[in-house]
């Protein structure tokens, strides 16, 4: 089910969700790497402040397949890492998410902005094409993933995180409305 | 001129330390592991061009140890923005170690694109790495090598080479279970 078009002045407005909340929940996990390629949807709210954060080390990227190389190396002494990056970064990301991350099950994990999502609509039902198949790609290949969309969605993100690294495969963490930097 | 890979392998392995981390790819990882078999050789690149973003997340969570990358100059140019965010990044325990043979030799011996132009000396000094330098005969890398291996990084030598000695290329290995095991429990060993 694909929406029918709703001029952004109709759509319905929602709440967004917390980045300083998100970046918390971050840290609760452990994490103090942070892999990034800019991403629209996550730059205010989420990338600018790790920038400034002193609890983060902040490895800027080329380009998104680069990360999940990072972060899966990191792993191998126990060094917990978030990598950032685009929908369009994850399409463009796949083969190496295959290959370490589930051919090699190693813990990767993601934060993926959906860009040109509507604020108001599961990615699902997104009139943009590239939005509605990012969950079916990852459902297709068996990768954990779940949703921040709304204020509150954070809070299973430390768990989410535990359990990528006990088990050691990937999950990705789909944003799907900008988070406010506060 | 060129060097045989096995050779420059051999003169490289004197330099490598216990505690170092080694990187490789391709036939250089298989001849390496054939001449230096240990345990912090690092295997399970995946693909496409991987090496040298594994080496550098690495070098990041393991800053007291040498991060060795023997990569492949075709490996390299399906991933070769990794050099500017190595250089980027800080690091200074990393050494980008390049077989350059100008062919995806594993992959039928094809030529690269503009196989006799590229310079990957250049490629890595213009990206930021602290030096950079080109070896095409052993006699002269050898004699030069204990001259930078201490260096800081990131530091680049592109070698030009030929096979030498073949050693079998044993993908169940390096894509097991097992050598991720070996790796993880050497790394996380008492020092």
């Amino acid at each position: 089910m694909v929406a029918t078009s709703t001029s952004p002045v109709d759509a319905p407005s929602v709440p967004h969700p917390s980045g300083a909340a998100i970046l918390a929940a971050i840290k609760a996990a452990g994490v103090r790497e942070v892999v990034a390629v800019p991403d629209i949807v996550t730059s205010d709210g989420l990338l600018w402040p790790v920038s400034r954060d002193p609890d983060f080390r902040l490895t800027r990227l080329c380009k998104e397949d680069e990360g999940v190389s990072i972060c899966a190396a990191m792993s191998y002494n126990g060094t917990r890492a978030v990598l950032t990056m685009q929908q369009t970064g994850l399409m463009d990301s796949l083969n190496a998410i295959r290959a370490i991350g589930v051919d090699y099950e190693m813990p990767v994990v993601m934060l993926v902005g959906l860009q040109g999502k509507e604020p108001h609509l599961p990615p699902d039902q997104s009139s943009a094409y590239g939005v509605r198949i990012v969950q079916p790609v990852l459902r297709a290949m068996g990768i954990s993933h779940s949703l921040i969309e709304a204020p509150g969605d954070e809070a299973h993100i430390p768990e989410a995180i535990d359990r990528a690294y006990k088990l050691s495969r990937p999950h990705i963490f789909l944003v799907g409305r900008a988070p406010e930097a506060s | 001129m060129t060097i045989p890979r096995d050779q420059a392998l051999t003169t490289l392995a004197p330099h490598i330390r216990d505690e170092d981390i080694v990187v490789a790819v391709y036939q250089t990882n298989f001849d390496w592991m054939a001449l230096n078999s240990r345990p912090l050789n690092y295997v399970a690149v995946g693909a496409m061009g991987q090496a040298s973003s594994h080496g550098l997340g690495l070098a990041l969570a393991n800053p007291d140890r040498r991060v060795f990358v023997f990569d492949g100059d075709g490996s390299l140019l399906m991933n070769l923005g990794s050099l500017v965010t190595i250089a980027g990044s800080g690091v200074t325990n990393l050494h980008h170690v390049l077989f350059a043979n100008r062919t995806y030799e594993v992959n039928g011996a094809h030529p690269l694109p503009a196989a006799d132009k590229v310079d990957f000396e250049g490629f890595a000094r213009a990206a930021g790495y602290r030096e950079s330098r080109s070896f095409s005969d052993l006699k002269t890398f050898r004699a030069a090598l204990p001259g930078f291996i201490d260096a800081p990084g990131p530091q680049m030598t592109v070698l030009e080479i030929v096979p030498g000695a073949p050693h079998p290329r044993d993908y169940a290995y390096i894509h097991g279970v097992e050598a991720r095991k070996r790796f993880r429990d050497a790394l996380n060993a008492r020092r």
